[in-house]
């Protein structure tokens, strides 16, 4: 039973109740840092780090958090993890941090972060709740590098920065599709990938 | 449930104190290694506009350190253009001098807005093997749309054509403005011409694309959807190439050159 639920708590997110296509949350970071794969899944991965940490340490005090206060507790220790990741990032992979620039900052005002620590994290053990954050994790992850594979592959001919398609520009065939390097493309992607989603599992859509 | 307002307010403060220390410690633990990273980026960025890296190429720290190692520095003065060798390169800290009143002058009105221009600069010089001047470097900096760009344009020896141009520093919209570390988009600066026929600094960064260097010297392609980071990067070229920037001592170098 238990395990049950650890494993829903891990695999939901991902497609079944994703954060960014059924919660719609998340989405400006979506748009802002999918241009490149490289910076996409260093984005992902610390936006795993913080979910997770921050409902393992709001749950951990969560009978002891004075129910006036918890959102700013629960910020504090957000933007604590956040500031902490930004650093490391900043002392170990410099060109990509240098890339992502505001954006891990703004991991802060991430909704999916403080939408779980206050729906899930507040309510659920420890254990459960750090599993809760990495499946949530995962499912803006998801999102995250399929809006960078195709933002990349389309709007520079590249992925991971490896030349895949000749561009026209240097003797090849490709003509890089401008829209995909802008972040319209995104929007585009991400409500193409909802659609999808929608027509996989109908349940999704909501009542008229 | 509720609390005391005794236990919230202990409780906020504890949180704050454990936050700040995990904060502050990271800061602090990390801090040396982030300084190392910042200094070695902006060697790389030199070596980049030397010529002397491939735009993106990713170097270990030795061999920038040993690349680097055979440039050499100066500090000149930049309203007279007079070299200082009695201010030793490798300490003068040029954004620090360019902050503090008593090292620098407030800028005239620019359209690079460039705030306060610092008395002295550094100019960085690849020297070829008989000790002759092969290239010169010089910082440039100058607003954006949301930031200012810090980078280095280094020209040829004639201090006319453009050998490169790189930026080490800039919060522009990734994909946007950002596209100023596109190593597509700097590689066609080089070979651009800088001063027009009045001795003007006159390139600059055209809407749309620019022909090829020998029918349009004096223009680059724009970068799509970022009118204004392309503006500034005009601006703050034409600003340090220019008489309040480095014009004096390019004056000075090019009248010893025809001498």
């Amino acid at each position: 039973m238990a395990s049950n639920k650890a494993r829903e708590a891990l695999i939901d997110p991902l497609f079944n109740n994703n954060p960014i296509a059924l919660q719609v949350l998340g989405i400006c970071s979506a748009l802002a840092v999918t241009t490149k794969m490289d910076t996409a899944m260093v984005m992902s991965i610390a936006v795993v780090v913080v979910i997770s940490l921050s409902n393992f340490f709001v749950s951990v005090l969560r009978d002891q958090i004075p129910n006036s206060i918890r959102i700013i507790v629960q910020l504090t220790i957000i933007a604590s993890l956040v500031i902490v990741t930004d650093q490391v990032l900043k002392a170990y992979v410099f060109e990509i941090s240098k890339q992502l620039s505001v954006f891990v900052g703004l991991i802060i005002t991430n909704c999916i972060v403080m939408g779980r620590a206050e729906a899930y994290a507040m309510q659920n053990p420890p254990g459960l709740s750090l599993i809760d954050g990495i499946g949530n994790g995962l499912g803006y992850a998801v999102i995250l590098m399929l809006t960078a594979f195709f933002r990349e592959l389309f709007g520079s001919g590249t992925l991971f920065g490896k030349q895949i398609f000749q561009l026209a520009t240097e003797g090849g065939w490709y003509t890089p599709n401008g829209l995909m390097v802008l972040s319209p493309g995104a929007f585009f992607l991400i409500g193409f990938f909802i659609w999808i989603l929608r027509v996989w599992k109908p349940e999704q859509v909501e009542e008229e | 449930m509720q609390r005391s307002v005794g236990y919230t307010l202990l409780f906020a403060t504890l949180v704050c104190i454990v936050c700040a220390v995990v904060v502050s410690g990271s800061a602090v633990q990390l801090k040396e290694r982030q300084d190392v990273n910042v200094l070695l980026d902006k060697q790389s960025n030199v070596l980049e506009a030397a010529g002397m890296r491939m735009p993106g190429e990713q170097l270990p720290p030795e061999v920038i350190e040993e690349r680097f190692a055979t440039i050499e520095a100066q500090v000149i003065e930049l309203a007279t253009g007079e070299i200082r060798d009695d201010v030793d390169p490798a300490t003068f800290d040029q954004k620090k001098a360019a902050q503090d009143p008593a090292t620098s002058e407030k800028a005239p009105d620019n359209l690079a807005r460039v705030q306060r221009v610092p008395n002295l600069a550094l100019v960085y010089l690849v020297k070829g093997d008989g000790g002759e001047v092969e290239k010169y470097i010089f910082p440039v900096e100058g607003k954006g749309l949301w930031s200012t760009l810090r980078g280095f344009i280094a020209l040829e020896a004639d201090l006319q054509t453009v050998a490169g141009i790189t930026f080490y520093e800039h919060k522009e919209t990734p994909g946007l403005g950002g596209e100023v570390d596109n190593p597509g988009w700097k590689s066609l600066w080089p070979g651009r011409k800088i001063f027009g026929p009045d001795g003007e600094p006159e390139i600059e960064v055209v809407k749309g694309r620019a022909g090829p260097p020998a029918e349009e010297p004096y223009k680059v392609d724009g970068l799509s959807g970022a009118t204004i980071t392309s503006r500034g990067v005009s601006y703050l070229v034409q600003f340090w190439l220019g008489p309040e920037g480095f014009g004096p001592y390019i004056d000075k170098q090019a009248a010893r050159r025809a001498a």
